[in-house]
């Protein structure tokens, strides 16, 4: 079976990228194939990458605030896409207040600061495939 | 020390890579290549201080970083910092202004504010320093992908204001090599970015001789997961970099190094980051003497904010961060910094609340009126431990020095992001010890909490208000300003950035029409392009 494909994007204007390049090495280190978009990406560029790209596991990190703004375009692209079926993670800066909505937007892993690699990397293993 | 003694226990090595030992000596000290670099605080090579009197004179300027929402609101949490005792302004703006993005640019929607005062125009900065004397308070800018256009904003506000630019005093951070690295607040591609740091040296050297127009971060790069001696080691590459830009346009050394301040981390193991400190001074004065031919002490100085310290703070229990920034803050204080600014303890959470930026400017407050720490320079000097490990870091800083000079220079290196991927290996590294055990840190891999809670911190709240005053605020400016002046004005700033011209009169002249950072940003982005980030692991 072909490794599982992730596409981790920096969505928004956010220059924190540590994290990011953190866990593309965590999820390469697990064997699965990741393409790592860079810095500012926009919601119509991650909805295009996944699609082009074939991924099954379309993963945002957000450390400045704009998360939900950012989701919130993101959805209904993902969705006119055919995306649906594709896991949806986001992880970073996301308080505790916000995680709610964004399961509700259809982000189903969030991964929080102070998540481990391996529970993300488990995460991904159990549930990438399985919509 | 006893090898044998020694021999015995797990060996211990710092994060630059350095043995510590259990015990130190005048051996270990004369090994290490003896005391002939510690000399006088004031004299070269300044390993003890800049100044022969340091905080007895003068305590570290004490320099919180702020800045959310509009100017006016910023305005107010700076008279709050100021009437609580700040004695300098670190400006932080939101993310589109640091880009060079205007409020009303479709890219910048949900993020005018965000992280940071949104500037637009010159209209912006006048509200945002109103009733603020600059004479009084020093003021410094954390800008670098917009730096020229924010330089010249507030060289313009400045000048409109009746204050004498040969006299002015500030800083902007102004580094945009370290941007690609980490933080990534870029424009331009490399080449473009370093040639218009240049433009601002030079412009500052003849225009405002007391400005310093470039902050070189070692911190970022920390940050983004450099050991301590990696950290000052680019940092003192960028510099030269900057420097050889500027003096390829036949300045000479002395006409600008003066002027270059330096900006780096605090958190970490005590002793290694004091080292650190001591070690760059009397090297970074032995660089400018030696190679670059400086004759005036000020140009050998190492000028430094040492603060922050965030990479060292936790989400998990998050109150610890207090006692980790009064730790931090005695490390800066021990190393002679002329700056202090820390992190505040709810900054893995969100932007500093009021009360979350009084108690790190109290920690500060706390060592100089109760702590006795401004009453003698340099006070760990002479401690066979500390002056063995200054020695030891200075050798592996001049190392790492050769090491990147011999795989092509700093500029080469960033250009193809080999410095990125090589510092966020570490970084995986150092993250992978943590959830391990194997890097100790309290309340994440030692002594958690079973449970968390739920909220421990307050929130500052971005208020969707604002950007929407910000926005009509530019669109008010836009019909009132002279359409003719700023076409023309812009056209200028287009023409020079072509010719290869230094751009900063164009863009002064430009700024002072009412021309929008994202205007300004435009016509250099039509001329230079825009960079394109390496993706390399």
């Amino acid at each position: 079976m072909k490794p599982i494909k992730v596409l981790l994007a920096k969505p928004g204007l956010d220059g924190h990228d540590q994290g990011a390049k953190i866990v593309v090495r965590a999820l390469m280190d697990a064997g699965f194939e990741v393409i790592y978009t860079g810095l500012r990406q926009t919601p119509e560029a991650v909805a295009r990458m996944s699609l082009e790209e074939d991924v099954d596991v379309i993963a945002l990190s957000s450390m400045a605030g704009s998360h939900l703004h950012f989701c919130t375009r993101l959805k209904p692209l993902l969705e006119a896409d055919g995306l649906t079926d594709k896991l949806w993670l986001i992880g970073g800066n996301l308080p505790q207040q916000d995680h709610a909505a964004l399961r509700e937007l259809g982000f189903k892993g969030i991964f929080p600061t102070g998540s481990k690699l391996d529970a993300i990397v488990d995460y991904i293993r159990i549930n990438a495939r399985m919509a | 020390m006893n090898e044998r003694a020694k021999s015995e226990l797990k060996p211990v090595v710092n994060e630059s890579g350095i043995e510590v030992n259990p015990l130190y000596t005048e051996e270990d000290l004369a090994r290490s290549g003896g005391t002939t670099q510690i000399g006088l605080p004031g004299e070269y090579p300044f390993t003890r201080g800049i100044h022969r009197l340091m905080y007895r004179k003068q305590p570290w300027t004490m320099r919180q970083y702020a800045g959310f929402g509009n100017p006016a609101e910023t305005n107010q949490r700076f008279k709050y910092l100021i009437a609580n005792g700040q004695t300098g302004l670190n400006v932080a703006f939101d993310l589109p202004t640091q880009i060079g993005l205007d409020s009303d640019d479709a890219l910048a929607e949900g993020e005018i504010g965000r992280v940071g005062m949104s500037i637009d125009t010159l209209r912006d900065f006048e509200v945002a320093f109103d009733g603020i004397d600059l004479n009084k308070i020093t003021v410094s800018l954390t800008i670098n992908g917009a730096a020229a256009i924010l330089i010249a904003m507030y060289l313009a506000m400045a000048e409109k204001r009746g204050y004498d630019l040969k006299q002015l005093r500030g800083t902007a951070q102004n580094d945009i090599l370290k941007e690609f690295i980490g933080r990534g607040t870029w424009v331009f591609p490399v080449e473009p970015s370093i040639k218009l740091v240049g433009d601002t040296i030079e412009y500052c050297a003849e225009h405002a001789p007391r400005y310093s127009p470039v902050s070189v971060c070692g911190y970022h790069i920390r940050e983004s997961g450099a050991t301590p001696a990696q950290e000052m080691a680019y940092a003192f590459c960028i510099a030269k970099a900057y420097a050889e830009e500027v003096l390829k346009r036949g300045l000479s050394i002395d006409e600008f190094a003066g002027r270059l301040s330096y900006n780096f981390n605090i958190f970490g193991n005590i002793f290694e980051q004091v080292c650190k400190f001591r070690a760059g001074r009397g090297l970074w004065a032995k660089i400018m003497k030696e190679e670059y031919g400086a004759q005036k002490p000020g140009s050998m100085w190492l000028r430094m904010i040492a603060g922050g310290g965030g990479g060292g703070l936790t989400f998990e229990q998050p109150e610890l961060n207090i006692v980790r920034g009064a730790y931090y803050a005695l490390i800066s204080a021990l190393s002679g910094a002329q700056t202090m600014a820390l992190c505040s303890y709810d900054e893995a959470y969100t932007i500093p609340t009021e009360y979350s930026a009084r108690i790190s400017l109290r920690t500060m407050q706390i060592l100089i009126e109760e702590m006795g720490l401004t009453e003698t320079a340099d006070p760990l000097a002479g401690s066979y431990y500390v002056e063995t490990m200054t020695n030891q870091m200075r050798d592996k800083i001049a190392a790492i020095m050769a090491e990147t000079d011999a795989e092509g220079g700093i500029v080469k290196l960033v250009a193809e992001g080999i410095i990125q991927a090589r510092v966020s290996a570490q970084a995986y590294r150092m993250q992978r010890d943590i959830e391990s055990g194997e890097f100790p840190k309290v309340g994440v891999n030692r002594y958690r909490n079973e449970q968390e809670e739920e909220h421990p911190v307050e929130f500052h709240p971005y208020q969707e208000e604002d950007a929407r005053k910000q926005i009509a605020s530019l669109a008010r400016i836009r019909t009132e300003r002279d359409q003719a002046a700023v076409t023309q004005a812009l056209a200028r700033v287009r023409r020079d950035a072509g010719t290869g011209a230094n751009v900063m009169p164009a863009i002064v002249e430009a700024v002072k029409t009412y021309a929008s950072v994202g205007e300004i940003t435009q016509e250099l982005v039509k001329v230079y392009g825009r960079y394109k980030e390496p993706i390399r692991f």
